[in-house]
């Protein structure tokens, strides 16, 4: 029989979950998009050692598992002398991770500018710093904004993995939950239900930040 | 003295010698055509003139301003030398007004203020002044290219280079923007048109260049080029287009 009401008595252990676990997201977000634009725009723009470097980080990042980053952050590091709390090695490992994913997914929205945009800043006067952040930035971004959504989503969809270092987040909490009274059907159907709920209010934040930003389009 | 001095300049792509020594003075106030068939290097030699293309050798120079690609020469350059492009180009996440009023701003340091009205007064000159808080993709292209006329003349420039402006336009706008161009040709600016346009550069144009195989084949005052051309090119030429 299932039985949901067993839940209830660990209700704060899981709303302490979702309360890390939009925490960290919100922060990994807001972090790994700004390293990310800071890395496109390094990447396309930048000298060629540099738009090397970047690449080099970028692959190394999308070509080898999650879990194994976030390993290497909390339990590698910590023999060369670095030593960081869980929730410290969390962070990083998802703003790297999103930083690398947002570097590549922006790149091609820049890339995707038609050269007379750069061109009618040139003849306007404007330098380059000046046509990149008043000209192309908002127009490349626009075209690249549903794919940067989603890769924020699977970020934070991501940082269940978290758990597995003990950053008591949301399927630390399921985990902790069902150890405690067994019921792992519906300890980890309502954590599924919770991510949803987060993915859902993901989507319509940045839905609504893209309304904002793009507002050019709206009247159409 | 004139106002763009070319001086036997060449470009190359590559292998490829696509301006072969051209000469050409344009004094203020002139109103020239550039005209030829495509790939003749007529938009590559306007492009030179205010720095967005290379030559590797000879000289430009514009109000006495020497032509290069440096960045900053380019910024400097384009005080004095506005251009329009076929594709208008126009920035489409800012409004008509602050198209025209972010290069005023941010590049002559013009209060808002002054910008705004400068922007509208222009709008007022090309016919849009009711587009002053439309966006670009709501316009016609017609208008569109109206837009970036004012927003080149926003920046008083000396003079303006048109690339091909009515090319990309349905036929039943090209009137509207040439109407504007021979306005500007009265008002005494100084026009460089590559353009397609023949009936224009015939009754608006001072001055016809015919460039054919990278170089100025033949030049003159506009009507009688026209009327009497001297070389079996650009008579085959004239013949084709009109």
């Amino acid at each position: 029989m299932l039985d949901f009401a067993a839940l209830l008595p660990y209700s704060h252990v899981f709303i302490h979950g979702l309360i890390t676990t939009v925490e960290i997201s919100l922060l990994a977000t807001v972090l790994g998009l700004v390293l990310g634009a800071t890395f496109a725009v390094a990447r396309q723009y930048g000298a060629t050692w540099l738009s090397r470097i970047v690449n080099v980080y970028v692959e190394l990042i999308r070509n080898t598992p999650f879990i194994v980053q976030l390993f290497f952050i909390f339990f590698g590091l910590p023999s060369i002398g670095l030593k960081l709390s869980a929730w410290e090695a969390g962070i990083i490992a998802m703003v790297v991770n999103l930083a690398a994913y947002s570097t590549e997914i922006i790149r091609a929205g820049l890339a995707s500018t038609p050269k007379g945009q750069w061109e009618a800043g040139k003849v306007l006067g404007l330098s380059f710093k000046q046509t990149l952040f008043r000209v192309v930035i908002i127009p490349a971004i626009e075209k690249i904004y549903p794919a940067l959504t989603s890769q924020c989503i699977i970020v934070m969809l991501g940082s269940a993995v978290l758990s597995q270092i003990s950053v008591q987040d949301l399927t630390y909490a399921a985990n902790f939950v069902q150890s405690r009274n067994f019921r792992s059907f519906e300890s980890y159907l309502v954590t599924a239900l919770l991510y949803l709920f987060l993915a859902i209010l993901m989507r319509k934040a940045f839905n609504l930040i893209g309304k904002r930003l793009f507002s050019y389009r709206a009247e159409r | 003295m004139s106002l763009v001095n070319i001086h036997e300049v060449h470009k190359y792509y590559g292998d490829l010698h696509v301006l072969k020594g051209i000469n050409l003075n344009i004094k203020a106030g002139e109103v020239i055509s550039i005209i030829g068939r495509s790939g003749s290097g007529k938009s590559t030699l306007l492009r030179c003139m205010n720095g967005l293309e290379k030559y590797q050798k000879g000289g430009i120079t514009v109000d006495g301003k020497e032509v290069t690609t440096e960045e900053i020469q380019v910024r400097i350059l384009a005080r004095s030398v506005g251009m329009i492009f076929q594709s208008f180009n126009l920035f489409p996440h800012l409004t008509v007004g602050e198209n025209i009023m972010l290069a005023p701003t941010i590049v002559l340091k013009k209060s808002k203020q002054e910008a705004q009205e400068t922007a509208k007064a222009m709008l007022e000159k090309v016919g849009l002044a009711d587009k002053f808080d439309s966006f670009p993709e709501k316009l016609s292209g017609g208008q569109q290219q109206r837009v970036a006329i004012a927003r080149a003349l926003a920046m008083n420039p000396k003079v303006l280079l048109c690339d091909e402006i009515t090319s990309a336009l349905d036929p039943e706008l090209v009137g509207d923007v040439l109407k504007v161009l021979e306005q500007l040709a009265k008002e005494g600016m100084t026009l460089v048109l590559v353009t397609h346009e023949m009936n224009f550069a015939r009754d608006v144009g001072d001055r016809v260049v015919f460039m054919h195989q990278g170089k100025v084949w033949e030049e003159g005052p506009a009507k009688e080029v026209f009327a009497n051309p001297q070389t079996d090119e650009l008579k085959n030429f004239v013949n084709s287009v009109l």
